[in-house]
């Protein structure tokens, strides 16, 4: 009987997970890539489809960078994300010649997506230089840097590599540097208010605009290409939700330029205000404490719902799979070694790079994550059954063959009891390994306390860190518990000492 | 009828047994005395078909013992070792209800059976419910004979039985197994270092040292007529000094 309701929870949770993606329900899955300005502007769009109230909103941000966010939209984990004409040009359709949101919607959709208009800013790269040092040498435009090669400037990796970065303006503007140095974005702004250098690579709505005295130098000969935020989205989605799909238009396009959209990136980076209170401020809506903490309380039961199904799932494979694997090397010892030395080899790549290795074969989300998780969950479960089972006293199998009990019999009503307590250990490792492990599951959109994780990383947020790392605690010290009740369960109480 | 015919049988370099031959009669007990490592256990392992000779055959009721016709055999055989072999997740009822589970008994059949065999065996019938753990050494044999019992077969084999024992509990149990033999008319097979066990219990006896026969035949040929010196002085060096407390 017992088994029995087990294993229908599983079916149901697998059920669950597989239907996932298909979006015949009454709700809008909002997605993000994690950085800042795209948490934010995903924010206001699930608080719009609230305040609609034609379906729910379901929040699947952070998801990572263009790559997965889009395969995401794509595949229909989401349904809706910010996202920017220039990465659309670029990026997906591989034709900078597209510049504007109009030239790039016609392309889209026969890939069942469209875009709405322009948000009204444009967060492209820029050069920023101290305000002080632009009115005395009389700097405004990147062309005036050409009459000073003497300059310095700390850019980031990307802007040095990038062909739209810096080789590409080098070239464009004819300028030509003292010194460049390559660094990152948060110390590159530290450089540059000390003095160490006199000019930066920055995003044009990055937030620390607002409160450092900086001056971004117009591009007057057009360089950089045009990254102006759009909202790209299922076309079903516009069809089933008319009326949020009007609503979200009406209260973006055209409705955020560089400045406001700097603002609002500064309350969050800047000030630590939290993402829907950001969100809120925009819409002009109050975020009140109690809406707040309850919006953090639904969040976090999401995250619990996600992440135990990523471990229940893949915990109930890594069994299906591992335990006959250990069975097997149990009885033919030589093969056994050589399966197991396999498995072992697995869990020498790192869990981190396995996930990645995922991408290219079953793309990204929950089943990727799931199939990762279930083999790095294999080998203390066919470990620990291989060991319980060479540890059985021989004499107790060859009575058993005496005892004429069939092979079937004996492996279930004898060797799996007289191992079930080395099997059990190996389980209860792999389930509280698992648990941790997950959280690397939302580097590549599947979900679960590890998005906290992502969030926290991308705004420099160590509560929010800490928060996700802590409930993945919380619950690999609830795995114990329940592993120490189910023991009492599954393992024979002659063998219990 | 057990019999085996010039039997060989190497471990490695080492000689377990060297042209070993023995024959058991239908309905009696034998006895296979000897020190530990003399090949002993080894005879036994070869009838339940747990090892294969190297030379040699092993015929049981004039078939002969291997891979094709093992599984059949062995349903002819019970088997009880030292401590009894239980299995320390079932309890003592289970342990005994083993076998006929696996020939799909009705539960009705296998309780009555169960129920049938404590009597036998001098097993308080409160204990069937417990784990191996919580029986003593006495109980755990008496539970290990039951399962041997439990589908009636024919031949019983069996290794060092009481050999954990203490004395006083090992004399009880052994006038016991003489009586259940007795009644029961099966074919025996016992293994013992024990000289008191083998006079009680053997209608023959087997006396073994380095894989080799020493002397065959009653106890009392072997007490009065010693085949060698090394014959003379096994019985002796036990008989003199009482059974000892300690097994091997």
């Amino acid at each position: 009987m017992r088994p029995r309701i087990v294993g229908a929870a599983l079916c149901a949770l697998l059920v669950q997970a597989s239907s996932a993606s298909a979006a015949s329900d009454g709700v809008v899955r909002i997605g993000s890539k994690s950085f800042t300005e795209s948490y934010i502007l995903a924010e206001v769009v699930a608080q719009l489809v609230e305040k609609v109230g034609e379906a729910r909103a379901e929040r699947r941000v952070g998801l990572g960078g263009t790559g997965v966010t889009f395969r995401a939209l794509e595949s229909g984990a989401i349904d809706i994300y910010p996202e920017y004409t220039g990465t659309l040009s670029r990026v997906m359709l591989k034709d900078p010649a597209l510049v504007t949101a109009d030239a790039i919607r016609p392309r889209i959709e026969a890939q069942g997506l469209t875009i709405s208009a322009p948000l009204g800013f444009n967060n492209t790269y820029a050069l920023a230089v101290r305000d002080e040092l632009a009115q005395r040498l009389g700097l405004r435009t990147i062309g005036d840097l050409a009459r000073h090669p003497g300059l310095s400037a700390a850019f980031s990796s990307g802007f040095i590599e990038r062909e739209d970065g810096w080789p590409g303006l080098k070239r464009h503007y004819g300028l030509s540097l003292a010194r460049v140095e390559v660094m990152e974005h948060a110390l590159q702004y530290r450089a540059l208010t000390n003095g160490d250098v006199d000019m930066m690579d920055v995003f044009s709505t990055d937030g620390q605009l607002e409160r450092l005295r900086l001056r971004l130098l117009e591009d007057d000969r057009r360089f950089f290409p045009d990254y102006s935020a759009v909202l790209l989205v299922r076309r079903e989605i516009v069809q089933r939700f008319p009326r949020t799909w009007a609503r979200l238009r009406e209260g973006l396009e055209g409705r955020i330029d560089d400045r406001r959209m700097a603002g609002l990136n500064a309350m969050a980076d800047l000030d630590g205000k939290r993402i829907p209170e950001v969100a809120a401020a925009f819409l002009g809506s109050v975020s009140p404490e109690g809406h707040g903490r309850r919006a953090v309380v639904a969040e976090l039961y999401a995250l619990t719902k996600d992440h135990l199904l990523l471990v229940l799932v893949s915990l109930a494979a890594a069994i299906a799979v591992g335990l006959p694997m250990g069975i097997v090397a149990a009885r033919y010892r030589r093969a056994g070694q050589l399966e197991l030395a396999v498995i072992g080899m697995l869990q020498t790549i790192p869990a981190l790079a396995l996930l990645m290795f995922m991408i290219p074969v079953f793309g990204i989300g929950k089943g990727p994550a799931l199939v990762a998780l279930s083999l790095y969950a294999l080998l203390p479960i066919a470990r620990g059954t291989y060991a319980g089972m060479i540890a059985v006293d021989r004499q107790l199998l060859e009575i058993a063959s005496v005892l004429g009990l069939g092979r079937l019999r004996q492996l279930l009503r004898i060797d799996l009891p007289l191992a079930s307590i080395s099997i059990m250990a190996g389980i209860k490792t792999a389930a509280v390994m698992t648990v941790g492990t997950a959280t690397l599951a939302a580097f590549i959109g599947g979900g679960g306390y590890g998005s906290l994780i992502v969030r926290g990383l991308a705004l420099d947020d160590t509560a929010t860190i800490l928060s996700g790392a802590a409930a993945a605690a919380a619950m690999a010290l609830g795995f114990h518990a329940l592993f120490e009740v189910l023991d009492r369960l599954t393992i024979p109480r002659g063998l219990r000492r | 009828m057990i019999a085996l015919h010039g039997v060989t049988k190497r471990f490695g370099h080492a000689v377990a047994l060297d042209h070993v031959s023995i024959e058991v009669t239908a309905g009696t007990t034998h006895v296979l005395l000897g020190s530990s490592g003399s090949g002993k256990s080894t005879v036994l392992r070869l009838i339940l078909g747990l090892a294969t000779p190297d030379e040699g055959t092993v015929v049981v009721d004039g078939t002969g013992v291997d891979g094709s016709t093992r599984a059949g055999l062995v349903k002819r055989m019970g088997y009880v070792v030292q401590d009894g072999g239980l299995y320390p997740h079932l309890t003592a009822s289970e342990n005994v209800a083993l076998g006929a589970e696996g020939q799909r008994w009705p539960r009705a059949r296998i309780d009555a059976r169960v129920a049938e065999l404590a009597v036998m065996a001098g097993l308080d019938r409160a204990l069937l419910a417990r784990y191996p753990r919580e029986l003593s050494g006495g109980e755990r044999q008496r539970v290990g004979l039951m399962r041997a019992l439990m589908l009636d077969p024919p031949i019983l084999l069996l290794d060092e039985p009481l050999g954990a024992l203490d004395p006083l509990v090992r004399a009880e149990l052994q006038g016991q197994l003489g009586r259940l033999f007795a009644t029961l008319g099966k074919t025996v097979v016992l293994v013992t270092h024990d000289i008191r066990e083998a006079a009680l219990l053997g209608h023959t006896i087997t006396l073994m040292t380095a894989g080799r026969i020493v002397q065959h035949g009653t106890f009392a040929d072997l007490a009065e007529r010693p085949a060698t010196p090394f014959v003379a002085q096994f019985i002796n060096a036990q008989t003199l000094a009482p059974s000892p407390s300690v097994g091997r």
